[in-house]
């Protein structure tokens, strides 16, 4: 850096000609070079030369920023943005959340993944529970039983979560959700216990002294910096475990070796099966003419409801129900998937999806359906709405 | 000897086709194909006759279809979705040392975003004399630097730590890519805003909603961390932080932050989810490790594996792998065929470069017999590969992540090869 400064505060001036010798004869479309070039040390380091050149084109500036670039980031901006909450609680904004709230929001918003209890749903984090596993043979890592920090949780859930809304709860909300957590881990014992700013940091987290800093360079890299066997290093070689046994390895139509029994299958019959494959999906529903291009549209809509439902060849229930031949179905009435009350009661006054209740539902999911678990909060663009209802319908036949 | 030639002067693809039916049967079926001279060669093909695809037919190529199956693969069963998830590089089917942006394993922890230049923003701010903020096009303005750095996962081969697991070196060894990024050094624009004398971290995070934010010493990112907006000469792919992401050299992917958006100088670590409850090892005793940032020295044989068996008769053969450290350049790797009683050390392609690939090749002659292959790198630190059961008695069986352990594959006589472990 210093060797910069010391270009820009210069006062030599000969290369100033060498340079503009230079930009003359070079077959370049640049304008005219400014009568006020700066003048620059000799320095063999050609990129920065020019560069001090070229900055010396741009208006006045604060000359402690080497290169000029960019702007003072504002306030406002610095504020959207720098939400980190540290351990020692720097950055955390004040406000409070009740356990007895913090259920109500919890089960609402984060239940389909984490379990009403916190207890993780499928392959979801569990959040609650495994106090003192650690060291068995199956560790069960949740926020009570290994997150060091309380901030870490209040941080992660009021910047990414709930999965697919991020950035959408209060931070009271924040606050209720985690007294709703501390509670399920039994850290708070008493239901009517309220998280604020102010009693944040008065809460230990069981596996606070459960770290230590990496230590690889004390205890492996002087036993693995030894000078190797190289000839007639040990007597026998036994297999004692095999892949093959285990057998978790993916299925791959298009892997021609992993089925080693195969080997030189023919590159032709993959091909075949890649063609097959991909030609599937999306056919008119009965009659109906689509209109490709809003389907096209939709599909680009339909990224947001990606992370919880699922649509197309194989789809099943995820977090939400999949949603193959969605149009005429009744609302709440897919097999195998746990709707809200709230959604199955819909159902029971026999309304089924279709255009008119998937508008209104896609725009404003929580006011059409009251208590519904889906947490997306709705398309801001009628467009949108548009075109997604076109997408679903090219998946029903 | 007829089989020698069969080798060299047949395309792939014809030799596939030639020997489809066992692989026994790999002699005979190219002999009798000479018997009456090879019709690839004796007869007039299509492409010697007709015309192929004109200058206009691909703008922007995708490699040919006879290689539809080198793409990456995920294991579904690792993760509760495939937006928060890994896919696998196809590293058993790669040559060379530079990752195809292309099938380069992704991470997403709330999927591949889509940030126009025009939209995208960095801000630094913090324990900064002038906090910032910079467009696209003020960081196009910043010197560039060129660098071809390795990004593994930390969690790579993270599922073989109980035992031989996945049966390919993509999936046991496919979180990792090689590539030769352009981009500013973080240090360029840090000395831009100003750090103040107390800066002795710096927090990172991208624009995505799972911010993915990380924790960095000052050390480091005024070293030889980039912001990088190019990799392997265009800009970055989508599913690679498409404008601009974090190069972290020799370090854990995790901190390779995509779609970097802020760095806030600190006086301390944030402590945040990806530094706290992940991306930490877990010993016997359950106490974990934190910050163990640096991915040790690591390799692995590449082929003949699992999915790239022997597909020839006894004779030559080229057991080909890649090494690397996060310490340094490779200096050496050992190759053994034998489990481990000898070993060899294979030539180099090139001489090891700083925390980048290297590729290593073994020629030998091979007896058509079963085989225990392993590599072991060296590293210029003095480093040597360890195996797993050196990394077992430090660590126990959770640590999960930063498993760099020796890989065994067995070759068995019919050129096929299993993920096993070995006494």
């Amino acid at each position: 850096m210093s060797k910069f400064r010391n270009l820009i505060a210069g006062s030599s001036v000969s290369l100033v000609f060498v340079f503009a010798l230079a930009y003359n004869f070079a077959d370049r479309n640049i304008a005219t070079i400014p009568s006020n070039l700066r003048s620059v040390i000799a320095d063999n380091d050609f990129d920065l030369q020019l560069i001090a050149l070229a900055n010396a084109t741009s208006a006045p500036r604060d000359t402690s920023s080497p290169f000029g670039l960019g702007r003072q980031a504002l306030p406002e901006e610095i504020a959207a943005w720098d939400l980190e909450v540290s351990p020692d609680g720097t950055g955390l904004p004040v406000g409070s959340g009740s356990v007895l709230y913090g259920e109500e929001i919890f089960s609402e918003q984060c239940g389909t993944c984490h379990g009403d209890f916190a207890e993780g749903v499928d392959n979801w984090p569990e959040l609650a529970g495994g106090q003192d596993t650690l060291a068995d043979e199956d560790p069960v890592k949740t926020v009570g039983s290994y997150w060091p920090y309380l901030s870490t949780a209040w941080d992660y859930i009021h910047r990414s979560m709930p999965f697919g809304n991020a950035q959408s709860l209060s931070d009271d909300d924040v606050y209720a959700m985690l007294a709703y957590i501390l509670y399920s881990n039994d850290i708070i014992d008493d239901e009517e216990f309220v998280l604020s700013n102010e009693n944040f940091l008065d809460i230990k987290m069981p596996n606070a002294e459960g770290f230590i800093i990496d230590d690889r360079p004390q205890t492996e890299y002087p036993s693995f910096s030894a000078v190797p066997c190289m000839e007639n290093c040990k007597q026998a070689v036994e297999i004692t475990m095999r892949a093959a046994v285990l057998d978790v390895t993916p299925e791959d139509a298009d892997q021609p070796a992993s089925s080693t029994n195969n080997i030189g299958s023919s590159l032709e019959s993959e091909q075949v099966a890649t063609v097959s494959g991909s030609d599937s999906d999306v056919s008119p529903s009965g009659g109906d003419i689509l209109n490709l291009e809003l389907v096209a549209a939709g599909e680009k809509a339909f990224k947001k409801c990606k992370s919880c439902h699922q649509i197309g060849d194989g789809a099943k229930n995820k977090t939400g129900p999949h949603l193959n031949n969605l149009f005429g179905r009744v609302i709440g009435s897919e097999e195998g998937y746990k709707y809200s009350k709230a959604m199955l009661s819909f159902g029971a006054d026999g309304l089924v999806w279709n255009n008119e209740t998937l508008s209104e539902f896609l725009g404003k999911p929580k006011d059409y359906i009251k208590g519904t678990k889906m947490s997306f909060s709705g398309f801001k663009k009628e467009s949108d709405i548009e075109a997604t209802i076109e997408y679903l319908k090219s998946f029903t036949k | 000897m007829v089989k020698k030639i069969s080798n060299k002067k047949t395309t792939r693809r014809a030799f596939l086709k030639g020997t489809a039916a066992a692989s026994g049967a790999i002699l005979g079926a190219s002999t009798s194909a000479h018997a009456a001279g090879d019709p690839l060669i004796t007869e007039v093909q299509d492409w010697a006759q007709s015309t192929g695809d004109g200058v206009d037919a691909t703008p922007y190529g995708l490699p040919i279809e006879f290689e539809s199956d080198v793409v990456r693969r995920n294991v579904e069963w690792l993760t509760a979705d495939t937006i928060s998830s890994i896919n696998f590089t196809p590293i058993h089917a790669l040559d060379g040392t530079i990752t195809p942006q292309g099938c380069a394993f992704e991470r997403h922890h709330s999927g591949a975003i889509e940030l126009r230049k025009q939209d995208y923003r960095l801000m630094i701010n913090g324990l900064v004399d002038k906090p910032l903020v910079f467009t696209y096009e003020d960081l196009e303005r910043f010197p560039r630097e060129n660098h071809v750095y390795f990004c593994e996962c930390a969690a790579n081969t993270g599922m073989e730590w109980a035992g031989a697991q996945l049966n390919g070196a993509q999936f046991t060894h496919g979180m990792i890519h090689n590539m030769e990024y352009t981009g500013i050094p973080l240090r360029t624009l840090l000395n831009e805003a100003g750090v103040k004398p107390s800066g002795s971290w710096v927090f990172v995070e991208g624009a995505d909603a799972s911010s993915n934010g990380r924790s960095i010493p000052i050390e480091k990112a005024l070293d030889d961390v980039l912001v990088a907006f190019y990799a392997n000469g265009e800009a970055l792919r989508k599913e690679h932080g498409y404008p601009v992401r974090l190069v972290v050299p020799g370090w854990e992917g995790n901190m390779w932050v995509k779609w970097l958006r802020r760095v806030e100088v600190m006086d301390k670590a944030v402590e945040s989810r990806e530094e706290t409850s992940k991306y930490t090892d877990t010993l016997a005793d359950g106490t974990s490790r934190k910050w163990t940032w640096v991915m040790d020295a690591k390799s692995v044989i590449t082929s003949p594996s699992p999915q790239s068996p022997i597909k020839h008769s006894k004779g030559p053969l080229v057991v080909s792998g890649l090494a690397w450290s996060g310490n340094g350049a490779i200096t050496r790797v050992d190759v053994t065929l034998d489990g481990g009683k000898n070993w060899f050390q294979a030539r180099l392609a090139k001489p090891g470069e700083s925390k980048a690939l290297t590729r290593f090749y073994l020629d030998i002659e091979w007896a058509g017999k079963e085989m225990f292959i392993q590599s072991r790198a060296h590293d210029e630190t003095g480093y040597v590969q360890p195996t797993k059961e050196q990394l077992r008695e430090v660590r126990g069986l959770n640590s999960i992540y930063h498993n760099n352990c020796i890989q065994t594959w067995w070759v068995k006589e019919t050129g096929e090869v299993e993920n096993v472990e070995i006494s």
